[in-house]
């Protein structure tokens, strides 16, 4: 089902910036990695969405709703967790997501029911009773989380949730969210720059640069056609390559070590067997899966 | 597995029931302004101004009420439009320490991306904190208002005629406060949400309706008539004491406003609608973020 779609979406904001240009993209149920460096067009995109601000050209259809005109219909359906910090020091986190859920249109008992219930998904129990101000950041982050979360959407739009969280923290997030997409049935949108970490929890990804679409699948399409057989030799490095070459493999040459693509199920045998006729000591050969990053390393320089 | 104290993690549900529209938001925006005005479901910190401010609002209807009563009618301190009038100092306290409370604090603490990812608008969120102040204000003054009735009408010598009587004093000064209460959250709303730092909106908005009281000294001696008649709408307190003027008749400061009544009633009126107006620009640009 496709829960997002775009057609040549541009956002120019006044003064001739250009957030968005020519963004057309179809998304699909399921937990989606929306990643690019800072200023990329990430956050306009996600605000777009929630039809906090009005695209200059092109359109966008979430759950087949516009956000432009169907504003109500959309929020109603969708979760938003901001990047910045949101949440007001003085009240309880109890308190402050019954607060969102009746803002989002729930009855009072429902929306302190759900809040509760909200909040114990994210792991905050007893703690909810204490004010906000002498939270962690860790247990800040799973609030903003809950009060996504409180009135039932069908989307969830994070924006950078893993925010000032250390590396702990962030998998906990990361797992959190994971089990959102797929335990709880609701999508996800997690916006990051960190490509590493939001490859290992989505199904899909979309990387825009400079407001430009550059690149959108599931991962395993963007990982499947890119497994690498590493082969290093201690000596005739030279002569393997030229053998392999003249069996028509794709060889390239990466320091010490041959790269050669996996691309059919003889590849493997036929360089055994070339290292073989040649009589090389073979240090090692192993199959390297391409990580998504790499796939943009020549357009960004991500610091993954 | 029904051992008690073992928790089952009964996993996540979905939301059937209702999803109310933009009324109820409002209402919930409403009632939890009106809570935060007089620091409910806050620290003991929140509560203690504007309680204070309420406190002595109230022992000063009720030692008024006490001494009419005493006295049978024969030495009033305020009616009910000068009681109005006389508390003005602690309205605008109270309004200086309230208004930042309901829009500032949700601008310093960012939580506006929050409320307006929902399906609320500017208007929803202005709206509500608009109604939220001007009700605290009204209760402020319309409480001990009616506790001045309440004594009025308890010590009444002719039954049930004097305690209507007395309730057809009190119905106008409720309307008067009701003006008041309504000037004077409009003013300080607008003034509260040009900044996040609490101190900075609370001076502002004591300033503004301190500094507007000289100028009406001044122009009040001027050797010009029409200037003395017109001094009054050089600041908001002397403003209403004219409409009060107008609508009344009289009134119990020493403010004669001569035959311009009507201009301090279209004055208080465009006040509150530019107020409110600047305020609802104000919050769609920062609804759109």
């Amino acid at each position: 089902m496709t829960i997002i779609a775009t057609q040549s979406l541009t956002k120019t904001y006044g003064g001739g910036v250009t957030a968005l240009s020519e963004l057309t993209v179809g998304v699909e149920a399921g937990v989606i990695g929306l990643v690019g460096a800072n200023g990329a067009g990430k956050s306009t995109f996600i605000k777009i969405m929630l039809g906090l601000t009005a695209p200059t050209s092109g359109d966008v259809r979430v759950f087949g709703l516009d956000p432009v005109t169907e504003t109500d219909q959309v929020r109603a359906r969708v979760g938003y967790m901001p990047e910045n910090d949101c949440l007001p020091p003085d009240v309880s986190a109890a308190e402050f997501v019954t607060h969102l859920g009746r803002l989002s249109g729930l009855p009072k008992t429902a929306a302190r029911e759900r809040a509760s219930e909200a909040l114990r998904h994210v792991g905050l129990y007893e703690e909810r009773y204490r004010q906000i101000g002498g939270y962690s950041t860790g247990m800040k982050q799973r609030v903003k989380l809950a009060q996504a979360l409180v009135h039932d959407p069908d989307l969830l739009l994070l924006d950078e949730p893993t925010n000032g969280l250390d590396p702990a923290g962030r998998d906990a997030m990361l797992t959190l969210v994971h089990r959102i997409g797929n335990e709880f049935g609701i999508s996800v949108v997690v916006c990051s720059h960190l490509l590493g970490e939001v490859e290992r929890i989505c199904d899909s990804l979309i990387a825009i640069e400079g407001g430009r679409l550059l690149r959108a699948d599931r991962i395993s399409a963007m990982t499947a056609a890119s497994d690498v057989l590493a082969v290093e030799v201690s000596e005739g490095t030279e002569e393997l390559f030229d053998k392999l070459d003249g069996l028509g493999l794709q060889v390239s040459r990466e320091g010490r070590l041959l790269l050669v693509p996996l691309t059919s199920e003889e590849a493997y045998d036929s360089i055994l067997r070339a290292v073989a006729e040649l009589d090389l000591p073979l240090h090692r050969i192993d199959q390297r899966r391409h990580r998504v990053a790499e796939l943009f390393t020549s357009k960004e320089t991500a610091d993954v | 597995m029904s051992d008690a104290g073992v928790i089952h993690d009964i996993g996540y549900q979905r939301y059937e029931g209702p999803r109310l529209g933009r009324p109820a938001v409002f209402g919930a925006i409403y009632q939890h302004g009106l809570r935060a005005a007089f620091g409910l479901g806050r620290s003991a910190k929140a509560k203690i101004f504007p309680w204070l401010v309420a406190g002595i609002v109230l022992l000063t209807a009720v030692i008024n009420g006490a001494v009419k009563a005493q006295t049978n009618g024969q030495i009033v301190l305020f009616d009910y439009f000068s009681f109005d009038d006389t508390m003005s100092w602690l309205v605008i306290f109270f309004v200086a320490i309230v208004a930042p409370e309901l829009v500032s604090r949700d601008m310093r603490s960012g939580v506006l991306p929050l409320y307006f990812s929902r399906p609320l608008r500017a208007f929803d969120y202005i709206g509500a904190k608009f109604v939220a102040l001007a009700t605290a204000v009204f209760l402020l003054l319309g409480v001990p208002q009616f506790i001045m009735f309440l004594f009025g009408a308890f010590t009444t010598d002719d039954g049930a005629k004097g305690v209507w009587n007395e309730f057809l004093d009190l119905a106008p000064g409720w309307g008067y406060t009701l003006i008041w209460a309504v000037l004077f959250a409009s003013i300080s709303l607008l003034i509260a949400s040009f900044t996040g730092k609490r101190a900075f909106a609370a001076g502002g908005i004591v300033a503004f309706f301190l500094m507007t009281a000289p100028v009406v000294g001044v122009l009040s001696i001027l050797p010009s008539t029409t200037a003395n008649h017109l001094a009054g709408l050089a600041s908001p307190m002397s403003l209403l004491v004219g409409v009060q003027s107008w609508l009344r008749g009289r009134n119990d400061l020493d403010l004669n406003i001569g035959d311009f009544g009507v201009v301090y009633g279209i004055e208080a009126f465009c006040l509150v609608a530019a107020a409110l107006l600047l305020l609802l620009a104000r919050y769609r640009k920062v609804a759109s973020l």
